[in-house]
């Protein structure tokens, strides 16, 4: 309890991980906090690379965190560029209004 | 050691806390500030456990660069959000339930750790004391890791371009300079030489 192992991170992580899974579902028609939920997922999994990176003594893992971060801010600018557009189309951002390309 | 844990509870208690909040919270602009909140905190720890190098690239994109965009679109389409709301608690079984099993199984495999048989070293460059964290990613990333990062570097230009792209509006109202128009101009169009004659003058035909 006292000492921090690895153990400990991956819980955190595991909890960050879930809180943003929960989220996805619980706000199932505000977009913009299902991106946000997605970002928690990546920090959870940054969390989880940097935590076994350091407690097995290999530099790669923050390595690939920086690419994780890449990609998780490409992905922000290319869903939020998605919404500004949508809402320019449509004038709403609401899920159930996302139903154009229903067949 | 005991401030150690102390720091680490304290810190990794107010990123959970601020997740909750970031998913449940009915403002919108509230959830991007906890959001903030949670990447600072979750920097915080990276730079207590040595890892500062990334704690700070944490603080440069997310909080300077993820979370500015997300406050900037947030402040844009502020709509009816009182709406968005309806049906938050619908949800909730079905979410909770999603959300618990991949917990417990996060915590098996976190659980099934002790009974690994050992860790395996795989550093092919292992931890060096002397260095600083900076030194040693700087060290890694500029030659084993060299084309994944070039490659990164690709998929932030490929982002950078298809947000401007799909966020590009042309609008038709406006007069623009279309260079090509005008260095492609033909004397034969413009310009026509015509015999004045004297008394009559010149029928100009537009």
């Amino acid at each position: 309890m006292i000492e921090i192992t690895l153990a400990h991170y991956l819980f955190l992580s595991a909890i960050i991980f879930t809180l943003g899974v929960f989220g996805i579902f619980v706000n199932r028609k505000n977009v913009i906090v299902i991106l946000m939920s997605i970002e928690l997922i990546l920090l959870s999994v940054n969390i989880n690379m940097v935590a076994f990176s350091v407690y097995l003594q290999n530099i790669t893992g923050q390595i690939f965190t920086l690419f994780i971060l890449t990609v998780a801010a490409a992905e922000a600018a290319i869903g939020l560029a998605i919404l500004v557009v949508f809402f320019r189309n449509k004038g709403s951002i609401q899920v159930e209004d996302i139903n154009s390309m229903k067949g | 050691m005991i401030a150690h844990a102390l720091v680490f509870y304290l810190l990794s208690s107010i990123t959970i806390l601020s997740s909750i909040m970031v998913i449940s919270s009915k403002n919108t602009v509230h959830s991007v500030f906890l959001l903030i909140l949670a990447f600072v905190n979750v920097s915080c720890l990276f730079i207590m456990i040595g890892a500062e190098f990334i704690g700070m690239i944490l603080l440069i994109v997310y909080v300077g660069a993820v979370a500015v965009l997300f406050l900037f679109v947030v402040m844009m389409l502020e709509g009816n959000f009182v709406k968005v709301k309806q049906g938050f608690l619908q949800y909730i079984p079905f979410g909770f339930f999603i959300a618990a099993v991949i917990f417990f199984e996060l915590i098996i495999i976190i659980g099934s750790w002790q009974y690994k048989p050992e860790f395996i070293k795989t550093a092919k460059i292992a931890y060096n004391v002397k260095e600083t964290n900076t030194e040693q990613i700087g060290k890694l990333i500029y030659t084993d890791f060299f084309l994944p990062f070039q490659l990164s570097g690709i998929i932030l230009l490929v982002a950078m371009i298809g947000a401007i792209l799909l966020t590009f509006r042309r609008r038709d109202n406006l007069k623009r300079q279309d260079i090509l128009k005008q260095t492609s101009r033909e004397r034969e169009d413009s310009i026509e030489l015509v015999d004045a004659e004297s008394n009559k003058g010149v029928k100009v035909n537009d």
